[in-house]
């Protein structure tokens, strides 16, 4: 649910990047926040365990600039990826604009993949959403390991309608990272302007 | 299925939030007031707030919120609707409006948590009123698919443009 506020002449979205455990969501919020001006970012908030592996969620507020005297503004979120966290991934999911669902390109990580969205669909129904009318798009992270699986096997799982928008990357080094959110970032503003016009 | 109507605040009403909040700062002799909407966007703000980063503070207290929510639901309770934090300078009054909106409250030594409470208590009702009948409206207008006025104007060509590098 966009926030669009007349009197600070601004229009806040938040997007999520949702994804199994340890596909890179973190890495990607990290990432915009080390190539991002200042003057367009705030803090990064991390609610990490002490290992690292996300809590509850990571927070980037984000500037992108202005339309029509409108300010844009992006809230990231990432949701935990462990599966026990299921709860705190819904309360996330609430209000959304749009998503990015990370998956992990490794051989392995192809079931958690797909749980993971299963997991998001679900979740978003529980919101009253669904991936049919919610802006997502998709994110074949760690491409540049050895052991990823082919983009085709990739789509045949994911995304087998091919309808979704779908960028490689490899958060890590930053690859397709601002692709990515730039992406979503339109589909959201073309949504919110085709519900509002 | 039809997504949820999207919370839009016109300069008028963000007058009228804003003076209720510049009283309750005020009433309660508290440090900053803030309202911040369950989904983490921060509506209003008031007081001395120095350099506190105010972006994260409503994120923060909006994922605080929907945590002890969802704490509330486990237990068979609808919501926790007031929390408190004691700190040793500084203390924070979180407070649930029209079952959308956060009212933070920041206060020193300055106030007491019983003036607080109270000073929220009829806050509330001005506040809560405010809120219910903007989301009345925002209700209707998307219903109506009532254009609004900046929206009627951008084009997809301005959003295009915002990402040409």
């Amino acid at each position: 649910m966009a926030f669009i506020n007349y009197s600070a002449r601004e229009i806040n979205c938040k997007l999520v990047y949702y994804g199994p455990g340890l596909c890179g969501k973190t890495t990607n919020l990290k990432h915009i926040y080390e190539r991002t001006a200042d003057s367009a970012k705030g803090k990064m908030i991390s609610l990490a365990t002490e290992t690292e592996r996300t809590l509850f969620f990571d927070f980037l507020p984000l500037a992108l600039g202005e339309v029509r005297g409108f300010k844009t503004r992006f809230h990231l979120y990432t949701v935990p990826g462990q599966v026990f966290y299921d709860a705190s991934r819904k309360l996330i999911l609430k209000g959304v604009d749009g998503v990015v669902f990370v998956a992990d390109s490794q051989e392995e990580r192809v079931e958690a993949n797909l749980e993971s969205l299963e997991n998001l669909e679900q979740n978003l129904l529980e919101h009253g959403h669904s991936l049919d009318e919610i802006p997502w798009v998709l994110q074949y992270n760690k491409r540049d390991l050895p052991n990823a699986v082919s983009v085709g096997e990739l789509r045949s799982e994911l995304n087998p309608d091919g309808k979704v928008l779908e960028f490689e990357a490899s958060a890590a080094s930053g690859d397709g990272v601002f692709e990515t959110l730039k992406a979503l970032a339109r589909l959201v503003l073309h949504d919110l302007r085709r519900r509002r016009s | 299925m039809s997504l949820s109507p999207q919370f839009v605040l016109y300069e008028d009403d963000h007058g009228r939030i804003q003076s209720a909040a510049d009283r309750l700062v005020h009433d309660a002799n508290a440090k900053a007031v803030f309202l911040v909407d369950r989904n983490g966007q921060l509506v209003a703000e008031s007081g001395e707030f120095g350099d506190v980063d105010t972006i994260s503070l409503a994120s923060l207290v909006a994922g605080n919120i929907a945590a002890s929510g969802g704490l509330a639901k486990l237990l068979g309770e609808r919501e926790f609707p007031t929390q408190f934090h004691q700190g040793e300078r500084d203390n924070v009054h979180v407070s649930l409006l029209a079952g959308r909106i956060i009212l933070v409250v920041i206060f020193d030594e300055r106030s007491s948590l019983g003036l607080v409470r109270l000073r929220v208590k009829k806050a509330n009702h001005t506040l809560g009123a405010l809120f219910e009948e903007l989301f009345r409206k925002g209700e209707a207008e998307f219903e109506t698919d009532d254009p609004g006025e900046a929206f009627s104007m951008i084009t997809a060509e301005d959003i295009d443009n915002l990402f040409s590098d």
